[in-house]
C-alpha cells in the first residue's frame, strides 16, 4: 500500500524542485501539452459550447445518480454480467480478489485506471499471491519501478529515456544485457513483445472505466495503445473497476463528453481506441471474455454529493489543469504525495484521504485560475481550494503562525483607514530602506520568499495612493 | 446488502428519498428518446463533403484509405497494399458476408484463414459497420461476423469499409446501430481512430504499442 506522503508536500516540493531529472522532463512534456490542447480547441468553433453541455450532462447525471446507477446495474444484468456494489475500497479490493480467486487466477493484466491506484488493488493481488500486470506503457514502467503515477494520462512523463533503458536492462534479464536501444521504438518493441506474451497467458483482465452508459449497461474505455482493449478481450474474465460517478445517461451523452476528452487531454480529436463493453461473450462469438464483472466503488463520492464539493464529481480525468498549472509544472506529480496530482488532486484528495494529511495541496496554488479556464466540464477547481483551505482553519489544521498573521491581518483589513496608514508607512519605511539596491536580499518574517530571491523594495508609494491619483487625473 | 448501502449514501447526499414513479418518468423518457445534443459543424454536410472530411481525418490520424469502385476491386488492392509494404501475402479475416464474397480466387497468392485472430497473425481484415467523418473514426461491433481480435492483434490491420456506411456523427452511427441491432448493445463496440500509439516514453509519438502499426481502410464507393 502506498502510504500518501501529502503531509510531507513542502520537502517534496524542495526535492522537486532539485530533481534535475524531473525539471527536464516538465521542460519538455509542458510546453507540448498546452500547445496541443490549444491546436486541438482552435480547430472546433463549437468547443466553449461542447463544455457547456459536457458540464450539464454530469450535472444532470449527479443530481439523478441513484436512478441512472440502478438502470445501469439493470442493464450489465440483463446482458449477462455481474455488478459488485462497494461502499468502501477495502469492499473493492475484496470484491476483485474474489472475482480472481473463483476464476482460480494466477496473472491478471490490467489496463490503465486510476481507481485501481487509489484502492491499491495490485498490492491486494500480490499479498494473495496474484500476480498483477500493468499493460499500458508508462503504467507498466512504473510497477517495475515501484513508483506511483506522476500524471494521471501520462504516468510516467517524469522518466527520461535513459531511464526506461536502465529499468528494461534490470528488469527483462532474460534478454541479451549488451543489447542496444538505437532509439525510443526499440523500447517500445521491447515491451510490446514482453506484454503480448502476458496478454495472453493472463487468467483475468482487469481495466477502469472513463464511462459507465445507463442506456445500454456498457463500461467505455478510452486508450490509444490497444492496451486496454487486449486486457479485456482476451482473458476469460474481465472485471471493470469503476467509480460511481462516471455514470452518464445515453450513448449520446457519452459522444458529447468524448468530444472534449481527448482535446481537453492530449489535443486528439478522439482518442484512437473508445470501447464499449456489454457483458460477455455471446452465442456464435469466436473471442472476448465468457465473464463480464463491474466493480461499481463508491470510496468517498456520495459524501461529497449535496455539499460544496459536489463539481469536483464532473471531473473526467482529462490533466488539463495540471497540464496548465505552474505549481505542477514546478513540482511535477509526485509531490503532490498521493494518487491525484494537480489542481484536480488538491481537491480530490482531501476529500478522499483527509484534509489533516493533504492539507498542504489546496495550498499549494497561486489561484491564477488556469485551471478552471481550462477544465473540460468547467469544474470551479480555485474555489473547491479556497473551500478545503477553509475548513482546514475552521479545524484549527492551520499553523498557528499562519493564523496569527491572519488574525493580524484582519485586523487591520476590517479598518481601511488604519489599513492605508499601516501599509503606506510601510511602503514609505521599506521604500527608504532599499533606496540603494532597490531589493532585499534579506527580510525579516520572509526568508519563505527571499530563502529563493530577492525582495523588490516599494518604490515609496501604495497602490491605493496611486490609484487613488489617477482616479483624480482622469486616467483611471 | 451494499447496493442498498452506496444507493442510500447517494440519496442522504442528494438529501431526498428514492425518486417517486412521477419524478423518474422523465428521466425514463430521456433514457427511451436518447436526445442529442449540440454537434459541431464538422459532422454535418453531404455524401460528398462527409466522404473528404473522413479520408482527411484518418490520414491526420496516421491511416490511410484506398478509395475503390467496388467490392470486385479489394483483392487487387490489398495485394498491391501488401506488396507496397514489404508484407507478406497470408492474413486472417472476419468472416463477414461481405467480405467472403469478394472474389479472392483471383489472386491466388492471398492466403486466406477466416476466424478470429491468434497472436501470430500479422495482417487482418476486419469490416466496418460504419465510418464517422467527424474524426475519421470507424465503428467495428463484435460478433460471430466481426471478431474483435481481428482489430487488435495484428500489426497491420485492413478494414473494408462501404460509403453507404459513412456517417457524419457519432450519433448517426449508434443510430444505425440501434436500427440494425434493434436497440441492443453488441458485447463490444469499437470505435477506432488511426492506429495504436504511445507517446508515453519522452512525450514522442510511437505507433504500433499493443494494436496494429498500420490501419488501412479499403472505402467502397460503389455495389
Amino acid at each position: 500500500m502506498h502510504v500518501a506522503t501529502s503531509p510531507a508536500f513542502k520537502s517534496n516540493a524542495t526535492k522537486a524542485i532539485a530533481d534535475a531529472g524531473l525539471q527536464k522532463a516538465l521542460a519538455r512534456s509542458r510546453p507540448q501539452f498546452m500547445a496541443r490542447r490549444s491546436a486541438a480547441v482552435a480547430a472546433l468553433p463549437e468547443f466553449e459550447a461542447l463544455r457547456d453541455t459536457a458540464r450539464d450532462i454530469k450535472n444532470h447525471t449527479l443530481a439523478h445518480l441513484d436512478f441512472y446507477l440502478e438502470r445501469f446495474a439493470e442493464k450489465v444484468e440483463a446482458a449477462g454480467g455481474t455488478v459488485h456494489w462497494c461502499s468502501t475500497a477495502d469492499e473493492a479490493r475484496e470484491a476483485v480478489l474474489r472475482i480472481c480467486q473463483d476464476a482460480g487466477a494466477r496473472t491478471v493484466t490490467k489496463g490503465k485506471s486510476m481507481i485501481s491506484e487509489e484502492l491499491a488493488i495490485n498490492d491486494h493481488l500480490e499479498a494473495n499471491g496474484i500476480q498483477p500486470i500493468e499493460t499500458d506503457l508508462g503504467e507498466y514502467i512504473i510497477q517495475l519501478r515501484h513508483e506511483l503515477p506522476s500524471h494521471i494520462i501520462a504516468p510516467a512523463f517524469h522518466l527520461n529515456r535513459e531511464d526506461w533503458e536502465a529499468q528494461f536492462r534490470k528488469s527483462h534479464t532474460d534478454l541479451p544485457a549488451d543489447r542496444v536501444f538505437h532509439e525510443r521504438r526499440d523500447i517500445l518493441t521491447e515491451a510490446r513483445a514482453k506484454l503480448r506474451a502476458r496478454f495472453l497467458a493472463a487468467d483475468v483482465g482487469i481495466t477502469g472505466a472513463n464511462f459507465l452508459i445507463a442506456e445500454t449497461g456498457s463500461s467505455v474505455i478510452v486508450t490509444n495503445e490497444g492496451n486496454g482493449d487486449l486486457t479485456q478481450t482476451l482473458p476469460r474474465v474481465h472485471i471493470a473497476l469503476a467509480s460511481i460517478e462516471k455514470v452518464v445517461p445515453t450513448l449520446e451523452d457519452c459522444a458529447s463528453i468524448l468530444r472534449v476528452l481527448a482535446r481537453s487531454a492530449t489535443g486528439q480529436a478522439m482518442s484512437v481506441y473508445t470501447t464499449f463493453s456489454t457483458g460477455g461473450r455471446r452465442p456464435g462469438d469466436s473471442d472476448g471474455p465468457e465473464e463480464y464483472h463491474v466493480v461499481l466503488v463508491d470510496n468517498g463520492r456520495s459524501s461529497m454529493l449535496g455539499g460544496e464539493f459536489q463539481d469536483m464529481l464532473r471531473c473526467i480525468r482529462c490533466a488539463a489543469c495540471m497540464n496548465h498549472c505552474p505549481v505542477y509544472g514546478s513540482v511535477g506529480g509526485h509531490a503532490y504525495g498521493w494518487v491525484y496530482p494537480g489542481p484536480m488532486g488538491s481537491v480530490l484528495t482531501p476529500a478522499l484521504i483527509g484534509v489533516d494529511k493533504a492539507g498542504h495541496l489546496p495550498n499549494a496554488s497561486t489561484f491564477c485560475g488556469k485551471c478552471e479556464s481550462v477544465c473540460p466540464v468547467r469544474i470551479p477547481l480555485p474555489k473547491l481550494m479556497r473551500h478545503w483551505r477553509e475548513r482546514e482553519f475552521e479545524r484549527h489544521l492551520t499553523p498557528p503562525g499562519v493564523r496569527t498573521n491572519l488574525a493580524v491581518w484582519g485586523f487591520f483589513a476590517r479598518r481601511p483607514s488604519l489599513y492605508r496608514m499601516a501599509t503606506r508607512a510601510g511602503a514609505v519605511s521599506l521604500g527608504w530602506l532599499g533606496r540603494k539596491r532597490g531589493r532585499f536580499a534579506r527580510m525579516p518574517m520572509a526568508s519563505g520568499w527571499t530563502g529563493g530571491r530577492d525582495l523588490p523594495a516599494p518604490e515609496g508609494d501604495t497602490f491605493f495612493a496611486r490609484y487613488a491619483r489617477a482616479q483624480r487625473s482622469g486616467r483611471a | 446488502m451494499t447496493r442498498e448501502a452506496v444507493l442510500g449514501s447517494i440519496r442522504r447526499g442528494l438529501r431526498r428519498g428514492p425518486l417517486t414513479d412521477e419524478q423518474a418518468a422523465p428521466l425514463r423518457a430521456r433514457l427511451a428518446s436518447h436526445p442529442r445534443h449540440l454537434r459541431p459543424a464538422i459532422a454535418e454536410g453531404d455524401r460528398a463533403a462527409l466522404l473528404l472530411r473522413f479520408i482527411a481525418n484518418v490520414e491526420r490520424e496516421f491511416g490511410t484509405v484506398s478509395l475503390l469502385p467496388s467490392l470486385a476491386a479489394v483483392a487487387e488492392a490489398v495485394a498491391d497494399y501488401l506488396a507496397s509494404q514489404n508484407l507478406p501475402t497470408e492474413f486472417v479475416m472476419a468472416p463477414h458476408p461481405d467480405l467472403q464474397s469478394i472474389p479472392w480466387a483471383e489472386r491466388p497468392m492471398l492466403r486466406i484463414r477466416e476466424g478470429r485472430a491468434e497472436a501470430t497473425d500479422l495482417i487482418g481484415l476486419q469490416h466496418a459497420f460504419a465510418g464517422v467523418a467527424e474524426t475519421g473514426t470507424l465503428m467495428l461491433p463484435s460478433g460471430p461476423d466481426r471478431p474483435t481480435t481481428v482489430n487488435l492483434l495484428p500489426d497491420t490491420a485492413l478494414v473494408l469499409l462501404r460509403a453507404s456506411a459513412l456517417v457524419g456523427s457519432y450519433e448517426d452511427a449508434w443510430d444505425r446501430l440501434r436500427a440494425e441491432r434493434g436497440g441492443a448493445m453488441p458485447r463490444n463496440v469499437m470505435l477506432v481512430t488511426g492506429p495504436s500509439r504511445s507517446a508515453d516514453i519522452e512525450q514522442t509519438l510511437e505507433l504500433g504499442a499493443h494494436g496494429p502499426r498500420r490501419l488501412h481502410i479499403l472505402l467502397i464507393e460503389g455495389g
